[in-house]
């Protein structure tokens, strides 16, 4: 049984763009809205280098990782060939306007995937 | 609906790839059946030469095992040779019987060796080259016997010869030429090969004219006559003169032959447009093609003909030849013989081993001719099939494109005297021997393959030449695609030209209408063809076409550069790279507050806070109060200047003041790619003009302007472009430049490789020799410029979407 709860609306997600959604624990999800308002939801860490998916290219149901440019497929999370691997997927629907997605998998799923680090921080940690 | 029926007569590289084509756009359309008269899958052809020098088995060879026929639902009849065709009823017939029917056919049956009527040529152990066959009983010969001979000094006779003396035989090669391999080397390069085979233990008999084959008692060989009454003792001659296309069937048939099936720009034989034929069996305008490039050209529009798409026609090729004999480096491609009206640059050195001649005809390169020396060879051939000018690169052309800056790669240009260990592609660190494998295992033809598989090459792009030379080794031969018009990417068939020429003859203003125009495959392109039609659109029609950040990499929506854990930096503008205490102060206050934990002072003379969060970048860009640098853009990124002589007790010109107005000037302007200038006081050149896309120097009697240097991956030294006097002057030929750049130059395509594509004359004509044209290029340019937001600032306008800085909470959307 799902626990849907509202996110946003459609329209606070651009078309062919998505937004960022925090979760109290574990890495941040992303929306995506497609250009016929399809909207799928991605844990934001790609498989490659854990690159932030909110922020790339969505185009037809993929989007493009901007730190190395891998296709992430929208629906399944998986990378397109040859590059292999694959994000987890987020429940996710649109009701009167309204984006939800599952309390159940924001508060459990993927919680063990980490950010990438950078900078100083990263020494320090290595 | 019923599928239709497609027979493919011959199963080899040709045929299958036209399959593979076929099945990857409509893989619905047909049941296929295949004839094959070898008992094999479909293998690589042109690897039997690794497999007979032990350098490869059989089994490494094969393109598609017999599962892939299968999985891909094609009846498959190995070992059954077709030998009639009823055209009225539409069925073939192999020779036990088996028939086919078919809706289309298409002929694939290659070629056959030329076997001269020579007296004793039906003898035991006189064979040609020319499958799976002929070099098992080769390599059976080599471990019964001691004599080989090969009769014929071309690209296959040397290659079997090779293989031979690899497994041991004593090989002499007869060659009634007066040089080896005469089709494809001149005299001094064919002499070159000679030696270095000779050196390896191959013996030549050249001009040597061959009258017959002796036998022994037994049946077999055992000699070969000459007419200059000579004889040597051979226990197994091999016949590499040459090969003819294999229309037997074909003219049975009654379609039309000479040299070849003779067929249309579709692959459609003359006589029946039911019938196609591909590969070496097909003589298009005239050629029958040798090579797999050819080939696997025709078989991509054989494919798109066969899928109704109705688009694509064959136009012919260019070819280029390699030996592949390792450890033996040559290359050789168009018109290498030269002639009257042609004219020949040649640099020779025999004791290294090296000799380099290229043929050029009127202003272009027509042939080159390489030994010793072939990293170049894939520029040559581009700068042939291209037919670009190269006036302006003439002095320089002979060192090739890779003779300078090359970085990453340890200085190597000679993939094949690299090891397996050594790096190939600095950049994703990946080994000469990693690519080899993943061509050899995953059956990789192209560059693009070998980029998408293995990332070599797929970043900065500087190993390219070797990458291609190993595709070279270890795929053989000519893989590189003959079109000199390459596609943007995969939604389309439109070149980055293509789509330039539409938008402004079409005036077309939105992303979607040009894809509707150009017919994209795909409804809204990709990461690599939206950003490139989005900058067209606003380069092309300034004011009219309105931006669409959506079609933007993250850095340009986000106005920051994203770093490797996601967070961005932040790079203010400095005017020619002079700051206050003032800057400095809320700089420092700004790098506080927000917590930024790296501050970098960077190569073109601003200030980089790495690490920002993204949610803090608007109040870090307000706090600091400094405009924007660009440094996430394609656009003008910085102006490094020299003190100049404000200071400076060597300065000639007040480069800083040169350099502040430049920036000013040109700030907010988007363009193919990153932009940078550097303005030096004197001919000193502290601030390193030489290697900017527009590097201004400042001499006593006024300013040097040099155009298309580049400081990244292949370090390019700017060339000189016009002197000129006053600082008015330096901003119009600049702007100018950079204008008529935004205009011509393809998305992703910096200065130097945009000078390179158009030729420095073509700059030259526009900046230089027509001042109304130069002045309109300076005003379309201001015209553009004017009015254009600071997107730190003028959010709605730069329609910078706020909304990305502030993430959604499910916490929070929990309660409410």
């Amino acid at each position: 049984m799902s626990d849907w709860i509202p996110i946003c609306a459609l329209t606070d997600i651009p078309r062919l763009g998505s937004r960022r959604v925090q979760r109290e624990r574990g890495v941040a999800v992303a929306v995506f809205r497609t250009a016929d308002d399809q909207v799928y939801a991605l844990l934001d860490r790609c498989p490659h280098k854990g690159g932030p998916l909110s922020q790339g290219i969505v185009f037809g149901r993929q989007v493009a990782c901007p730190l190395h440019n891998w296709s992430i497929g929208l629906a399944d999370g998986h990378a397109a060939a040859p590059d292999e691997g694959c994000t987890p997927s987020f429940a996710c629907r649109v009701q009167d306007g309204q984006v939800h997605l599952d309390a159940a998998e924001l508060a459990t799923k993927a919680l063990d995937l980490a950010a990438p680090v950078a900078g100083p921080c990263a020494k320090a940690i290595a | 609906m019923k599928k239709m029926k497609l027979v493919v007569v011959g199963n080899g590289m040709a045929g299958m790839r036209a399959v593979e084509e076929l099945l990857k756009i409509a893989p619905e359309l047909y049941d296929i059946t295949v004839f094959g008269a070898e008992p094999h899958p479909n293998y690589n052809r042109i690897l039997l030469s690794p497999v007979l020098a032990g350098e490869q088995t059989l089994d490494e060879i094969v393109l598609n095992p017999l599962g892939w026929y299968a999985e891909h639902g094609i009846t498959l009849h190995v070992g059954k040779t077709v030998v009639g065709v009823n055209r009225r009823e539409r069925f073939v017939i192999a020779d036990d019987g088996t028939r086919a029917e078919y809706d289309r056919l298409l002929l694939a049956t290659g070629s056959t060796p030329f076997m001269p009527p020579l007296p004793g040529r039906e003898l035991q152990g006189v064979i040609a080259y020319r499958d799976i066959q002929d070099t098992n009983a080769m390599i059976d010969a080599a471990a019964r016997y001691r004599h080989a001979v090969v009769i014929g000094g071309g690209l296959l006779g040397l290659e079997a010869a090779n293989g031979l003396m690899r497994r041991g035989m004593d090989v002499q090669v007869v060659h009634l030429m007066p040089w080896l391999m005469e089709r494809q080397l001149d005299r001094v390069a064919g002499g070159l090969l000679q030696q270095s085979l000779e050196a390896r233990g191959l013996k030549f008999l050249i001009g040597a004219d061959t009258q017959g084959f002796v036998g022994d008692a037994a049946g077999r060989v055992c000699a070969v006559q000459f007419k200059d009454g000579r004889e040597v003792p051979a226990d197994l001659v091999v016949m590499a003169i040459g090969i003819r296309p294999n229309t037997a069937l074909a003219e049975n048939i009654g379609l039309h032959c000479q040299r070849g099936i003779v067929v249309s720009d579709t692959l459609q034989t003359m006589t029946d447009p039911r019938i196609y034929a591909v590969g070496e069996c097909a003589a298009h305008r005239g050629i029958a093609y040798g090579l797999v490039a050819p080939l696997f050209e025709q078989g991509k529009v054989c494919a798109t003909h066969l899928a109704q798409f109705g688009i694509g026609r064959y136009t012919g090729s260019q070819t280029s030849t390699k030996l592949k004999v390792t450890g033996i480096d040559l290359f050789s491609a168009g018109n290498f013989a030269g002639g009257d009206d042609c004219e020949e640059i040649v640099m020779s050195d025999p004791y290294g081993g090296v000799y380099k001649k290229l043929v050029i005809q009127g202003d272009k390169l027509v042939g080159a001719c390489l030994y010793g020396d072939t990293v170049d060879g894939s520029w040559y051939f581009k700068l042939l099939r291209e037919g670009r000018a190269i006036g302006d690169i003439r002095d320089k052309l002979m060192f090739g494109e890779s003779n300078i800056g090359d970085a990453g790669h340890q200085g190597n240009t000679r993939a094949a005297a690299m090891a397996d260990s050594d790096e190939v592609c600095g950049c994703n660190g990946v080994s000469k021997g990693t690519i080899c494998k993943a061509i050899k295992d995953k059956g990789l033809f192209t560059l693009d393959e070998v980029r998408k598989h293995t990332k070599a090459s797929a970043s900065c792009g500087s190993c390219t030449g070797l990458v291609e030379q190993l595709l070279m080794f270890s795929a053989g031969g000519d893989y590189s695609k003959p079109p000199t018009k390459k596609a943007m990417c995969g939604c389309t068939d439109a070149s980055h030209q293509d789509a330039r020429d539409a938008i402004r003859a079409e005036h077309l203003l939105s992303i979607d209408s040009v894809y509707a125009h150009l017919g994209w495959r795909t409804p809204n392109g990709c990461a690599s063809c939206r950003p490139a039609i989005n900058y067209y659109l606003l380069s092309t029609w300034p004011k009219e076409a309105k931006d669409d950040p959506q079609s933007r990499f993250i850095n340009e929506r986000s106005h920051a550069n994203i770093q490797k854990d996601g967070s961005y930096s932040v790079i203010p503008r400095m005017w020619g790279g002079e700051t206050t205490a003032d800057e400095l102060r809320r700089i420092a206050n700004a790098v506080d507050k927000y917590k930024i934990p790296t501050v970098k002072v960077t190569g073109g003379q601003r200030i980089d806070l790495l690490g920002v969060k993204k949610e803090d970048l608007p109040a870090v860009w307000q706090d600091i109060g400094m405009p924007s640098g660009h440094a996430y853009a394609k656009a003008l990124r910085t102006v490094k200047t020299c003190v100049g002589s404000e200071w400076c007790r060597f300065g000639t010109q007040d480069s800083t003041q040169m350099g502040k107005d430049l920036e000013r000037a040109l700030w907010r302007m988007y363009a193919p790619h990153k932009v940078k200038l550097a303005v030096s006081g004197c001919p000193r050149n502290c601030a390193e003009a030489g290697i900017k896309d527009v590097g201004v120097i400042g001499v006593d009697s006024g300013w040097e302007i040099h155009v298309g240097g580049n400081g990244g991956i292949k370090t390019e030294v700017a060339v000189f472009l016009v002197k000129v006097k006053t600082p008015a002057e330096v901003l119009e030929y600049s702007g100018a430049f950079l204008q008529l750049y935004r205009e011509e130059g393809w998305y992703l395509e910096r200065t130097v490789h945009y000078i390179a594509r158009v030729g420095l004359d073509h700059v030259k004509k526009r900046i230089l020799d027509d001042a109304a044209g130069r002045r309109a290029l300076w005003q379309q340019l201001q015209f553009s410029l004017d009015g254009e937001p600071d997107p730190w600032f003028e959010f709605d306008k730069a329609q910078v979407d706020l909304r990305q800085f502030n993430p959604l909470q499910a916490a929070a959307a929990v309660d409410a």
